[in-house]
């Protein structure tokens, strides 16, 4: 038995995590007066939403008119019917309020001659249910994630959030089917604390690093994802996940949509602007699932550019000088010291690479996290937001600008429904000492680990195993190979090395931890990849080229202990949330 | 003459060397500045002969290429790994950058790298911070405007947006204030590059209500007058950013306005 001092805190709310999700749900929770903490691994400000860059999606209508219910149209199209329409409805009407709360918070939004918040086109968004883009993208420049986590950051100081800064979370304390709060420990003296809460909201982010390319930080490793796992609850729609169709040949670097939104197109080796093939209207923005597919045939077929011929070219030298220099300085910078290239003069070489997890830990519109026991219900105590959350808003294929929007109306909305109900300073239940045994057996037997494989290799196995099973396009052979492979790497946690034995900062250990997690994400995406045996949004079977709603118009229930998973499914909600909207029956899909 | 001398455990040793392995022909020796203040042990510079052949561009990769090759122990931070996050902020060959944008091959020589100058370490290359981001919050990084609780946007002028652009892109990685003499030696009371540079984001806000007061909380000759314009922030800056103009901008306003 492993034995450590522990330090104790109460608190009326623990956030875990603190990326745009987090600090928003941290600020309402302030302001509804409930006693919280906020715990990161990594200090706010270093959080992955600040490479968010091309917008924040709502319809303000302030280029032109919009209707909130377009945009619900347009992400329910964009998911493939794989989105729960109530969770849209919310997100979609909810959206031009938050955006207007984020302008006065202070984000500095690009404007117009007006002075109104500057909107430009993406990639999906389209008016009056599919005719003709929209420019419904509220942007600051190509920094708008970057803009918004540190005004977020701000406010969370002007309210006096309580922050525990590179704390790094092992594991939740579960009583009876309901979360009494988490374990973490403390980088930066090495002590172990045990957070009591009344609700546990996880803004955890994706888990991107769990593919070899991608343009996730080094820090997305699904950490709350993999909590959840480990107290015996179900993740949801793992199988699909998002290839952005820009990023830099080689490096991964991210390349906005926004740059489409501007003018930009992508060119074969032809010379041809291909994407007019494969989506007659929207062209170079239709949906991200269908651009990536669209580059990685033209790739495919040998029409690719380059030595190899493996990717393909994104040109925006033909952009007005202004627009690039007022509306995509970001990405300027990023080709430059990425691609060694000037955008002026030169194309991006580009690449579809790994962006973002659909899947997550499902939840319903108040953020509430949801399981299957015979039927959907609650858990309480237990909460999920941003990334890590499946609302499910994004389905099978999220539409560029619609996570930002997901990251504050969902934060806020945690917040509001957590204020109804906690009550602030209500006592704490006694928690087993089982529980906090169970998460320190884990960690303290992963400190001492003596085996061969050390960490790096392991998580390079997986890596690979992902991106050479698991991509764009999948088959039933190539995931039959992934299921078996991923085991393997799985197995090879049985003697992980890991030479560091301190406490402090010993980031030895923590890329250890952040393995173990992100093996066990992997297990549950490529089982759940195998399982949907169609084509839907970011998940494409070549065996079966077309969706299945008979079948499969449902989420996928992934559990998870160990490399033995179960996966069942339930129903995708077929109900709006109130009579202001009808709901959008299933069409076929095309851009 | 007077003599200095620096407490024991200041003195900097020489460490390990890790002979490479690989039997490149191409190889790069990097000296890492290396402490754990779990051990007694003062701290030290380990070596690491690193192939470059299989090395991508940038000091992140070859630290990354270390830990995940050579020496699992060695601790930095690190997350986008694309100079938006500002976490791998640290000294390589005497200038401080991010390890993710600075290209290795920028540096002559052994590549030397060191924690940012002049923090207390937590350990390795992890410098601490806390400092610097208390005197971020005593600035008060929020937007003050009274007018309008309704539901309608302020708006802003093109023109008065632009104000912002070079401000508002600050990562906070601190590489100007820990580059500047002046913030080595009061870095307790002067504000620092990094931290003007913000609160002058907030004065020249045209939706900000609290100029004035804003103004009038700088004006101090600790906080704001250790500013001898030497420019080193300016030049270590890995965004681009000039954070001296900043604050000759707010003297310059704190000169002519009647605050």
């Amino acid at each position: 038995m492993s034995s450590y001092n522990i330090i104790n805190h109460e608190y009326d709310v623990v956030v875990l995590g603190a990326g745009g999700s987090g600090l928003r749900a941290a600020v309402g929770l302030s302001e509804a007066g409930l006693k919280t903490a906020c715990i990161s691994k990594v200090f706010p400000t270093r959080s992955h939403t600040s490479a968010a860059q091309g917008g924040i999606s709502a319809a303000l209508g302030n280029m032109g008119e919009d209707d909130w219910r377009w945009h619900m149209y347009d992400t329910v199209k964009g998911a493939d019917w794989l989105g729960d329409q109530d969770s849209i409805e919310y997100l979609c009407k909810e959206a031009p309020k938050a955006v207007l709360e984020l302008e006065k918070y202070g984000v500095p939004f690009s404007r117009t001659d007006e002075g109104k918040i500057y909107q430009r086109p993406f990639g999906g968004m389209t008016k009056n249910y599919g005719n003709g883009i929209v420019q419904r993208t509220c942007a600051a420049a190509d920094r708008t994630g970057h803009a918004i986590l540190h005004t977020l950051y701000g406010q969370a100081l002007k309210h006096n959030t309580e922050f525990f800064i590179e704390y790094f979370a092992l594991d939740l304390l579960m009583k009876d089917g309901e979360c009494k709060g988490l374990i973490a420990w403390n980088l930066n003296d090495g002590t172990i604390h045990r957070f009591r809460a009344h609700s546990v909201i996880i803004a955890t982010g994706g888990y991107g690093k769990v593919y070899y390319s991608a343009t996730s930080a080094h820090t997305c490793t699904g950490d709350g994802n993999a909590m959840v796992l480990r107290a015996g609850l179900p993740l949801q729609d793992m199988e699909f996940v998002q290839f952005h169709p820009t990023g830099i040949y080689g490096h991964g670097t991210l390349i906005s949509e926004g740059v489409r939104g501007e003018g930009g197109y992508l060119v074969n080796s032809k010379g041809e602007r291909f994407m007019e093939r494969y989506a007659p209207n929207a062209k170079d923005l239709a949906s991200r699932d269908v651009v990536s597919r669209s580059m990685s045939i033209e790739i495919n077929e040998g029409r690719g550019v380059g030595k190899d011929q493996d990717h393909v070219h994104l040109h925006l030298s033909h952009l007005d000088k202004s627009v690039i220099e007022n509306r995509l300085p970001g990405i300027t910078e990023a080709a430059r010291l990425f691609a060694n290239v000037d955008v002026t003069k030169e194309p991006i070489p580009v690449v579809p690479t790994v962006h973002y997890n659909m899947g997550g830990i499902p939840t319903n519109y108040k953020a509430e996290v949801l399981t299957v026991n015979g039927s959907e219900k609650t858990v309480p105590g237990l909460m999920a937001i941003g990334e890590a959350a499946c609302v499910s808003v994004h389905g099978a294929n999220r539409l560029g600008s619609n996570s930002l929007i997901d990251l504050v109306v969902f934060g806020r909305a945690a917040a509001k429904r957590a204020a109804e109900l906690v009550k602030p300073g209500a006592p704490h239940e006694e928690i087993p000492e089982t529980e906090t045994q169970k998460c320190l057996d884990r960690f303290d037997k992963l400190r001492n680990a003596q085996g061969d494989n050390s960490t790096a290799e392991l998580r390079l196995a997986m890596q690979k195993t992902m991106q050479s099973k698991c991509a764009v396009f999948r088959t039933e052979k190539n995931l039959e190979e992934g299921v078996n492979e991923i085991r393997k790497t799985y197995d090879g946690m049985d003697s992980i090395s890991v030479k560091d034995r301190s406490l402090v900062f010993n980031t030895d250990l923590v890329e250890t931890l952040e393995f173990d997690n992100l093996i066990r994400q992997a297990v549950t995406t490529v089982d759940s990849a195998y399982h949907r045996k169609e084509s839907r949004g970011a998940h494409a079977r070549e065996d079966y080229p077309n969706r299945d709603d008979e079948k499969f118009m449902q989420h996928t229930l992934a559990w998870c202990d160990g490399k033995d998973t179960k996966i069942t499914y339930r129903p995708v909600h077929n109900s709006t949330l109130t009579n202001e909207v009808q709901y959008f029956p299933p069409q076929e899909r095309v851009y | 003459m007077a003599q200095i001398s620096l407490p024991k455990n200041s003195e900097v040793n020489k460490g390990k060397y890790f002979k490479d392995k690989t039997g490149s022909k191409n190889i790069r020796k990097v000296n890492v500045y290396r402490w754990d203040p779990s051990t007694e042990e003062n701290p030290r510079i380990d070596t690491y002969e690193v192939d470059m052949d299989n090395c991508p561009s940038k000091v992140l990769d070859i630290l990354n290429k270390i830990k995940n090759e050579i020496d699992p122990t060695l601790a930095y931070r690190r997350s986008c790994a694309h100079g938006v996050c500002g976490s791998c902020a640290m000294n390589m060959g005497g200038k401080n950058g991010l390890a993710c944008t600075k290209p290795h091959a920028e540096i002559d020589g052994d590549i030397d790298i060191y924690p940012l100058p002049h923090l207390r370490v937590k350990r390795d290359l992890i410098g601490d911070l806390d400092g610097l981001y208390k005197q971020y919050q005593s600035i008060e990084p929020w937007l003050k405007n009274n007018s309008s609780k309704d539901t309608t946007e302020i708006f802003q002028s093109k023109e008065d947006r632009a104000k912002l652009d070079g401000a508002y892109e600050c990562i906070m990685c601190a590489c100007c204030s820990t580059s500047c003499p002046s913030y080595w030696w009061n870095g307790d009371k002067y504000l620092g590059p990094a931290v003007l540079l913000q609160a002058y984001r907030w004065i020249v806000d045209s939706r900000d209500d609290e100029r004035k007061a804003r103004l009038k909380k700088v004006a101090d000759e600790l906080k704001l007058y250790r500013c001898h314009t030497i420019l080193n922030c300016t030049s270590a800056c890995p965004k681009g950013l000039n954070p001296a103009k900043a604050i000759a901008e707010i003297k310059k306003m704190l000169a002519t306005a009647n605050v």
